[in-house]
């Protein structure tokens, strides 16, 4: 890797088939952007549906052209969306677009490495997710529809072509699009793990690594363990499906036909999928709150409060976060003994968590605080980590599960506490390190206008949801209308589906902005945020090996902000210890 | 048609975004929008933070006062008093919680508002701190998970009870049939493969050599339960994962292909004492008032109109399983033990069915 030399690049070797991370990680987050824009879409029209389930409308039709006929829209299509949308949003945004985009960016440039240790699997890595979006776009033209059994396709429903329509083709081609996706993921993150442990410059040590560095690191290591696991239960249910294995099927009569299976268990599907499923909520949240924890420091000029701590808890939600899948299942059959011992692994996550709430509340007292987009965007974090949070508290207690498991208790949230929270994690390392990215900043005014708007308009969207949830409705329904038990919700819904599009509305502003100060914005200078990470030791225009000549060493944490006995509010790693300086 | 739509739309996107580029040209002219905070910035955002904690207080209150009588609907069973003192202990434990701390951290970010010449308080650790807020969760959660594996063990593992009634739940895409054990109170065996035997009759699929089949009345329409007396909800699915949902009674268990389920509760409270409740009366009211303002449009419209609603407990799907799964539902009804026993004799037996 150490060599500098400059040879000669090509469009090509350039731009698309590049090794460096510097542009994987943008091709990650623009491939991860055009999905969120599918993604959200997808929320848009389902929302239509759900505040207006009788009324014909036009931008059903016009989007789902014979699937919403009159421009009233098919049940089969109502799940589609909804599980199309789960999967792109969880996987191909939150996981692949925020750690892959980030972690590609951060981990060379912050532990002062030339490249990533591969930047061949690294390309390698990128290119499998491309390719597994496009498969999963594919999908959405097969004319039976796409996969449509929920984002977690618990099998029967997905084994079975009979069963729905989404089942045949379309989630042959989710099922491919998944294994793809995880040799993607594994590749990515076997990089990050091994450029970690053995690329960092000369005097950083473990302990002086920031804090997204270890979110990332961490992250990378859960990834390596559970996605295995899904790809191994996705491998059995392609079985099941084509050539008649009955891993999880078993007795089943459909269409008036008895089927051959015997002795399978969809029980152990769902063992298999969530043994993955919990972890990738972390794997979607600990980057979000690494880029936090950088970002709050950074703009509040004060060192992160707790450094140790705050290592402690992501190893520790990390570590317990394989051991609690348990508690998606309370009620599905498995031996309630089980559902005791996953209450009490659940609710021990959250102690790391409100460690490192209170923690980044800590970090803001006295602090002198630059409220920059990309700040307002972390501080938001917090605030929905801890809306979202506390209502695991009733989630992940087996008992209290019984009565909202399944309904839109568990969408609100979800949503609070891994969708919106890493959606702002993601927004807010775009502001903070669109700098880095493209050597331009982006426009304050409409980044503002971009954090007011989604904050007020998630909470508007998430809040209510608890209480229709509360109420009884279950996930998944197409229309509540069948049920008059429901007809009073039909106003909160309307209210959701307002806010909704006001929020998707902001997110246009947002990819103005974006696009717009990739070309336009004002030239940045090198530090533009005063920062300690050594990314910004690198210069702005983008140079094969990130450094002109020897890699900085470093000398220093992360996080020497405001200081005492020195004039800057920021001391920057690479900047040795005066003497008798102690080390923070 | 369609074609025309999407050119209309996206030129007029293109305007509008045009239009907007040129507005942002026009207002960047005299201020520096290169995303550096300026005091100005901070100030105002610093305001809107506090203002922001407002907003969540109040969309908080709000919802409460507004969409408060959503919450739970009233418990029927015996184990929904418990259920509901657990979550209203949650309930206020997640609030306080959240109340205090949204304030601290929206309020810390009004008030450490930047300055350019403010300094930060150069502070990092405080073991004393940490510990502290590391116990009082640790303390927190030890209180609700104590009584909440004690809440689980009882709804999970039931007592013993020879006089609970046992009744089969059996689920496909997309209705519900019920089976009870009869005179003998113990279900028949059953296989799916048994589903096409007389003439498709043996519609939950009974095996028919079982004696303790013989007896069993396997019901499409409604579900009649006796109040105050146990149930066993044995359930199967012949398709795909269903789960069965009973909001009043605060059950729930998936229904799954190739293995039997259960569930135990004890019902206390009769559908017709329930139509008489006092929170039931307010509800059923303010929907029927929705539906009656429905129909004047369905009327405007020449279309049917909605009857008007009368409360019953409802067994809902609640596992997604296709096409309809948002329309999978079953009525129930609690009684008297006498007004059970005189609709049960009533029921053809599995017997009389394939004869």
């Amino acid at each position: 890797m150490g060599d500098n030399h400059h040879h000669k690049e090509t469009f090509i070797t350039k731009y698309i088939f590049s090794q460096d991370h510097k542009m994987i990680s943008k091709q990650y987050l623009i491939t991860g952007l055009l999905m969120g824009i599918i993604g959200i879409g997808m929320s848009m029209l389902f929302r239509i549906q759900l505040a207006w389930p009788e009324d014909p409308n036009i931008f059903l039709e016009l989007f789902l052209g014979k699937w919403a006929e009159d421009g009233v829209m098919d049940p089969n299509i109502y799940l589609a969306l909804v599980t199309i949308h789960g999967t792109i949003m969880v996987f191909f945004v939150l996981t692949a677009g925020l750690s892959g985009t980030f972690s590609n960016l951060l981990i060379p440039l912050q532990i002062g490495a030339r490249d990533m240790a591969s930047g061949f699997l690294n390309m390698i890595s990128y290119w499998l997710f491309f390719l597994s979006c496009v498969i999963m776009l594919i999908s959405l033209f097969v004319t039976a529809g796409p996969a449509a059994a929920g984002w977690t396709i618990y099998p029967p429903l997905s084994a079975l072509p009979q069963a729905q329509p989404g089942s045949g083709l379309g989630m042959t081609l989710w099922l491919v699009s998944m294994a793809i996706f995880i040799a993607s993921s594994l590749l990515g993150s076997l990089n990050y793990v091994v450029t970690v442990l053995n690329l960092r410059t000369k005097g950083m040590s473990m302990t002086k690594l920031p804090l997204t560095i270890w979110a990332f690191f961490v992250t990378a290591i859960i990834g390596i363990l559970s996605f295995p696991v899904l790809l191994s239960a996705a491998l059995l249910l392609i079985m099941d499906r084509s050539f008649g294995t009955s891993f999880y099927l078993s007795d089943i009569f459909i269409q008036g036909e008895v089927l051959h299976y015997q002795g399978g268990s969809p029980v152990l599907f769902e063992h298999l999928f969530w043994f993955l499923g919990h972890p990738e909520v972390y794997i979607v949240l600990l980057p979000a709150l690494g880029i936090t924890s950088e970002i709050v420091a950074t703009h509040a000029r004060k060192p992160i409060f707790g450094y140790r701590a705050m290592i402690m808890s992501i190893i520790a939600i990390a570590f317990l976060s394989t051991i609690v899948w348990g508690h998606h299942m309370f009620i599905t059959g498995m031996n309630p003994f089980l559902g005791s011992v996953f209450t009490f692994t659940t609710l021990l996550i959250a102690i790391p968590s409100a460690v490192k709430a209170f923690n980044y509340i800590t970090t803001l007292w006295k602090g002198n605080l630059q409220l920059n987009p990309a700040m307002l965007f972390s501080i938001g974090l917090v605030s929905t980590f801890i809306s979202g949070g506390l209502t695991g508290l009733i989630l992940g207690n087996s008992a209290l599960d019984i009565n909202v498991h399944d309904t839109y208790f568990v969408v609100a949230h979800f949503h609070l506490v891994m969708g919106i929270s890493a959606l702002y994690g993601l927004f807010a390392g775009v502001y903070h390190w669109f700098p880095k990215m493209f050597g331009r900043m982006m426009n304050k005014k409409l980044g503002y206008v971009h954090f007011w708007i989604t904050a007020i308009a998630s909470y508007g969207i998430f809040f209510p949801m608890h209480f229709i949830g509360m109420a009884g409705l279950p996930r998944r329904y197409y229309t509540n209308t069948a049920f008059p038990y429901f007809d009073d919700l039909a106003d909160i819904n309307v209210l959701i589906s307002v806010f909704a599009f006001i929020a998707g509305a902001a997110q246009l502003v947002f990819l103005y902005n974006f696009i717009h100060s990739i070309f336009y914005g004002k030239k940045t200078e090198q530090n533009p945020w005063k920062s300690n990470t050594l990314e910004w030791t690198a210069p702005v225009k983008h140079i094969h090996g990130n450094w002109e000549g020897e890699i900085p060493s470093v000398h220093r944490w992360a996080y020497d902000y405001s200081k005492p006995g020195h004039k800057e509010d920021f001391v920057p790693q690479d900047v040795p210890l005066k003497k008798g300086e102690e080390e923070h | 048609m369609n074609i025309l739509l999407i050119f209309i739309i996206v030129i007029i996107i293109g305007i509008a975004l045009w239009q907007l580029k040129k507005i942002f040209e026009i207002a960047q002219v005299s201020m520096d929008n290169s995303q550096i905070a300026s005091d100005k910035d901070n100030r105002l955002n610093g305001k809107l933070m506090f203002a922001f904690l407002g907003f969540l207080y109040i969309l908080m209150l709000f919802s409460f006062w507004k969409w408060g009588d959503l919450l739970l609907p009233k418990a029927a069973s015996a184990h929904g008093k418990e259920y509901d003192f657990l979550m209203n202990i949650s309930f206020i434990l997640i609030f306080f919680v959240q109340f205090v701390t949204q304030a601290v951290l929206h309020y810390f970010a009004y008030k450490y508002r930047g300055k350019k010449e403010g300094k930060a308080f150069f502070y990092h650790e405080n073991h004393k701190l940490e510990l502290i807020w590391t116990v009082i969760p640790i303390i927190a959660l030890a209180v609700l998970i104590t009584y909440g594996l004690r809440t689980w063990s009882k709804i999970m593992y039931p007592k013993e009870n020879e006089k609970a009634l046992v009744l089969g739940l059996y689920a496909q895409q997309f209705n519900w049939k019920a089976r009870y054990a009869g005179v003998d109170n113990v279900l028949g065996e059953a296989h799916v493969r048994y589903l096409q035997e007389f003439d498709g009759k043996n519609i939950v699929g009974i095996d028919p050599d079982d004696p303790y089949g013989k007896d069993d009345v396997v019901v499409t329409q409604e579900i009649h339960l006796p109040v105050g007396r146990e149930v066993i909800l044995k359930m199967r699915s012949q398709d795909v994962i269903h789960s069965a949902y009973i909001p009043h009674f605060r059950v729930q268990m998936n229904c799954v292909p190739g293995m039997i389920t259960q569930f135990a509760f004890t019902p206390t409270i009769t559908t017709a004492q329930m139509r008489k409740n006092e929170d039931i009366v307010k509800k059923v009211n303010k929907i029927n008032a929705i539906r009656t303002e429905n129909n004047k449009e369905l009327i405007a419209k020449g279309e049917e109109t909605l009857e008007p609603y009368e409360f019953d407990y409802i067994l809902l799907c609640n596992k997604i399983c296709g096409a309809s799964h948002y329309n999978m539902q079953m009525k129930i009804i609690v009684e008297s033990e006498e007004e059970f026993q005189k609709w049960l004799a009533e029921q053809k037996t599995f017997a009389e069915v394939i004869q």
